[in-house]
């Protein structure tokens, strides 16, 4: 292996010795991940229940159980709420806050970049069941704190606007990450652009339009991925609103909880499941489409 | 001119922050003042100060070891899934593997159905046929399982953020490349390796599902299992010791992360290439 | 890397030695008891006494006839659709409990999976000479029964009642004590508390939010005031003229202002009605009689009332008119609980047998109250422990007697959600044709086609 071998890294390490280092992770995550999840997106072209005659002789269905999902209207509500969910919380609601905090944050040591940073990490490690609870406290109907804060007594923030709750408790809750992964991107952009910049009298939207977005787009695009993910999946949101009412709040993993724990259908959860992947895989392509340019990140 | 526009953004800036802490923080007060209220509702108030709260909980024969089981099982997956990410991000930042990207991605996906509801039967079934029902491995093993991809794919761009001039000379000088990721590559990006051991550990110190399907004997079961047992027969909650066990049961993460920033800083460090 | 890789394997070596602890006993036979129950949470008394009671009895009347047996208690402390989940993934994979506590509305899905058998057919004929089937009333023996055959051993069971509070009755000008003979007479004292002021006159679960309460505390007892079960004669109820009817009931009271239809629809709606009641906001509530023994109950409930026994009275729930009910009677309940039942993959059947009837046993029974009045299965403790507590001495003897109980069969929870499903939409102000008619249609698919609907 001389130098010049493209496969060999700077550090000496070949294709052989690469493998050697995965292999762990990989075993780790053949055994437990891809093996339970083929197996799960099996169960999901079966009619398998927890319970009742169709636990004891399951019979593969085919895709009769997604074509059922995509007739069945608490679906299709339940998936647009969920797009509204990863959206409104998630894409806009962290994304926009984390990157606005580390940009105020930036170059900013003190106290008062300590306490924020630490307030919001807080919301972001926190047991999930905990959160829900602060929450119900937050914003209960009779004795919530925000309604004796804002003198609204009885305003019933859950039942009138519950996705709107939920998205601003996923704010809460997440935004930690998109705030830590974009504090890292700006220390790629180096000062100098930037006061070069203002001095050429850029606005601060322009600065950022210019300066910053062309060096943080990787970053962006990371953040996107992995946030979406995360969202798609919350299941934080079910000990506040239950779903409720009337499945207003119904986001998908709630669906599939309901569908597979409460109503014993498993093979139905599960193909469920399997949508939910493909409808991430949809918003990693737009955001590719729209981030176009620097990396090759997902080109399956 | 440029004065008063300099002022103007010095206004925003602190009501941008304000906000920003009142936001962050006025959630947080329930943990504050539910437990030692006497007769907790689910408002924050002044309470009737009391210990007895305290004191009825740690009757609870769970309450201690659950806590116990917590760390050991969320301290055996961070070091699991950091040891095994770092490993594998080194890997695949340094070889050129085709489609490496679209792997990751994939595994990312898989992940999500792999926490999710839906995957409870084949997890409790192959834990079953590989003797791990019932063991805190086999908690580990199946949320490190999990956990994994998203791991390896933040930590592969630290790893390609790292310069390699260092890596090459190291080489020069005979390091094997275990000895080079152990003494040049991890101190850079020990910052990383620490949030994604804190972000492991907050993933699991909360994971409900699987450890409640996974574990028989509640001796072994963590803080999250042990939260749910704190209800009526009649599935109302006992916000007296429920608020209780949350501040306790919140205390360990919150240290930890105060004690890893400290020890080792706490962000994505900087500088990933271009 | 290299600490840290030491850490790796000393963390995988010493979890793996955990895994692998508690292997071997001594000689003796060990069985196992699992239930919904855990020292210091949910049902602690139930956890309480299987390790402090049952264990040391059992083991010492096993010494005595020369034989060494460990009983080990399994607790769990989670919703009941949780601790199902749970026991069904036990007994898919033959693992699990000698001895398991369920809810009797799920036998006969454990029966038809084949996760459960007849007990006969687990211990053999010894199960039919027991002494206790005797003992236990042959409605209550049915919530352990299906397809006719006996699965498990009932624990005990409650009742339906309708609780009011006397101080608002008073004010209001109503009688007491208070027995209402139709649905009239509830909206009647509803406009009457109402007129007093009263934030809330009746509280009638509804909704989803509210699970499995809606339709115990409220559709189902209604409906059989109406004169239907939900399942009769291999045929589910459809949107026929008695639902119709209950849905009118709930529509009357949620947008009369008689009840708060809000509160139908907060997640920890049940929670804070138990809250408002005690705090003399809702004039009248329909619940079982766990709403007396955990909710109200003076020192340990979740909403205690310390006045309880002077100012929470309790009626039995009226049919529609009188004499519409099932079965042409003039009051109507609905009754659950829970049952034990054997693991047919245990390695002990006949030992677990023992221990099964051990802990049915009129002495076992006794001491699992603890001094606290519950109506068991068993008509003997019954009739000794009751005396103490005059509601549940109501609950056995005017309740029981004219009550029904669910259907035990997997397809039930859906179901169950289908009729939550039709009150929420009337207490989010939709009409009763439309409730009905989209009730109609769930249910159809739902157990395979309008042929197993009743209309």
């Amino acid at each position: 292996m001389s130098r010049a071998d493209p496969a060999v890294s700077p550090a000496g390490l070949g294709r052989r010795r690469a493998v050697g280092f995965m292999l762990p992770a990989l075993v780790l995550i053949g055994v437990f991940l891809v093996f339970p999840a083929l197996w799960t997106i099996y169960l999901g072209l079966t009619d398998y229940r927890l319970t009742g005659l169709a636990a004891a002789d399951p019979h593969v269905v085919g895709a009769a159980n997604f074509t059922e999902a995509l007739g069945d209207d608490r679906f299709r509500s339940s998936l647009w709420l969920t797009v509204q969910y990863v959206l409104g919380s998630a894409v806009v609601g962290q994304a926009v806050l984390g990157f606005a905090l580390a940009w105020t944050l930036r170059n900013r040591p003190g106290p008062v970049k300590r306490i924020t940073e630490g307030l919001v990490l807080l919301a972001w490690i926190l047991p999930s069941s905990v959160v829900a609870f602060l929450w119900i406290a937050l914003l209960d109907r009779d004795e919530g704190t925000l309604n004796a804060i804002l003198h609204t007594p009885g305003t019933a923030w859950l039942l009138d606007h519950p996705m709107s709750s939920i998205i601003v408790f996923n704010v809460w809750r997440g935004t930690a990450f998109s705030m830590m992964l974009y504090g890292a991107a700006l220390e790629n952009v180096p000062p100098s652009h930037l006061e070069t910049a203002r001095l050429a009298g850029a606005s601060t939207v322009q600065q950022l339009r210019d300066v910053v977005l062309p060096r943080i787009r990787g970053h962006v695009l990371t953040n996107l991925l992995l946030i979406s993910l995360w969202t798609f999946n919350d299941f934080t949101a079910f000990q506040i609103t239950a779903g409720g009412p009337e499945g207003r709040s119904e986001i998908l993993p709630m669906y599939i909880y309901n569908v597979a724990l409460s109503g014993g259908r498993l093979g139905f959860g599960a193909a469920i499941s399997f949508l939910v992947l493909l409808i991430n895989l949809v918003f990693a392509f737009a955001y590719l489409r729209i981030l176009r340019g620097r990396r090759e990140v997902v080109v399956p | 001119m440029t004065d008063a526009r300099r002022a103007v953004g010095v206004i925003m800036r602190a009501t941008f922050l304000a906000a920003v802490l009142g936001f962050f923080s006025l959630p947080l007060l329930w943990l504050a003042s539910a437990p030692f209220d006497a007769h907790p509702t689910i408002t924050a108030s002044v309470p009737s100060l009391t210990l007895a709260n305290f004191r009825s909980l740690l009757d609870n024969p769970y309450v201690l070891s659950s806590l116990r089981n917590s760390v050991i099982q969320a301290a055996a997956s961070a070091a699991l899934v950091v040891v095994l990410a770092a490993l594998a991000a080194y890997a695949l930042s340094r070889v050129r593997v085709p489609g490496r990207d679209a792997l990751l991605y994939v595994l990312l996906l898989l992940s999500s159905v792999v926490t999710g509801t839906a995957a409870m039967v084949p997890l409790f079934e192959l834990a079953t046929r590989l003797n791990l029902i019932d063991t805190h491995l086999g908690v580990v093993l199946t949320l490190s399982g999990g956990l994994l991809p998203a791991a390896i794919f933040i930590l592969k761009d630290f790893m390609d953020a790292t310069p390699t001039s260092y890596e090459e000379s190291a080489r020069v000088f005979g390091a094997s490349p275990l000895q080079i990721l152990g003494h040049i590559v991890i101190p850079l990006v020990r910052p990383g390796l620490a949030t994604i051991a804190v972000w492991a550990v907050a993933n699991v110190w909360g994971s409900f599902l699987q450890p409640f399907i996974l574990l028989r004997d509640p001796d072994k079961a963590p803080g999250s299992v042990i939260l749910y047992t704190l209800y009526t027969e009649g599935g109302s909650p006992r916000l007296d010791l429920i608020s209780t066990f949350s501040l306790l049961y919140s205390l360990p993460v919150v240290v930890m992360y105060v004690f890893v920033s400290r020890r080792y800083g706490f962000r994505f460090h900087g500088g990933i290439k271009r | 890397m290299r600490p840290a890789l030491a850490v790796l394997a000393g963390a995988v070596l010493a979890l793996a030695a955990c895994g692998t602890g508690g292997g071997s006993q001594d000689d003796g036979v060990t069985l196992t008891i699992t239930s919904n129950a855990i020292s210091g949470g949910k049902n602690a008394e139930t956890a309480d006494w299987t390790a402090k009671w049952v264990i040391p009895k059992f083991e010492a009347a096993q010494k005595a006839k020369g034989r060494t047996v460990h009983v080990r208690f399994q607790p769990s402390g989670v919703d009941d659709e949780q601790y199902k989940t749970k026991i069904a993934l036990d007994l898919k994979s033959r693992a699990g409990a000698d001895v398991i506590d369920l809810d009797g509305i799920w036998v006969g899905e454990f029966a038809q999976a084949g996760y459960i058998k007849p007990l006969t057919d687990v211990a053999g004929a010894s199960v039919d000479s027991w002494e206790g089937w005797n003992q236990i009333p042959q409605a209550v023996q049915g919530l352990g029964t299906f397809d006719g055959k006996r699965y498990g051993l009932p624990q005990g069971t409650d009742g339906r009642v309708l609780f009011y509070n006397k101080d608002l009755f008073r004010k209001a000008g109503l009688p007491d004590p208070w027995q209402p003979k139709s649905w009239q007479e509830i909206v009647d004292a509803g406009t009457a508390l109402k007129k007093a002021g009263v934030q809330i006159p009746i509280q009638l679960d509804a909704g989803t939010a509210m699970g499995e309460a809606t339709t115990m505390q409220g559709v189902l007892p209604l409906l059989a005031g109406a004169g239907a079960e939900i399942y009769a004669g291999g045929k589910w109820t459809g949107a026929s003229q008695p639902l119709k009817d209950v849905l009118n009931l709930y529509r009357q009271i949620y947008t009369t202002g008689l009840g708060d239809p809000r509160l139908q629809q907060e997640a920890q709606g049940r929670d804070k009605s138990f809250a408002e009641f005690a705090q003399g906001k809702i004039g009248i509530l329909a619940e079982s009689d766990y709403f007396w023994r955990s909710v109200v109950e003076p020192k340990a409930g979740v909403a205690p009332m310390q006045n309880r026994d002077a100012v929470v009275g309790y009626a039995l729930i009226p049919a529609e008119r009188p004499g519409a009910g099932i079965r042409g009677q003039d009051f109507v309940s609905m009754s659950g609980g829970a049952v034990r039942v054997l693991n047919p993959n245990s390695k002990n059947p006949g030992l677990a047998w023992e221990l099964l009837s051990f802990m049915h046993s009129a002495e076992a029974t006794t001491s699992q109250l603890a001094g606290a009045a519950r109506i068991t299965s068993r008509k003997d403790v019954n009739d000794t422990v009751l005396g103490v507590d005059p509601m549940l001495k109501f609950v056995s003897d005017k309740v029981l007697p004219i009550t029904a109980y669910r259907p035990p069969l997997a397809v039930y929870p859906q179901v169950s959600v289908a009729l939550q499903e039709a009150t929420a939409a009337i207490v989010s102000g939709r009409s009763v044709e439309e409730a009905a008619a989209g009730y109609q249609s769930k249910v159809e698919s739902l157990v395979g086609g309008a042929a197993h609907v009743a209309g």
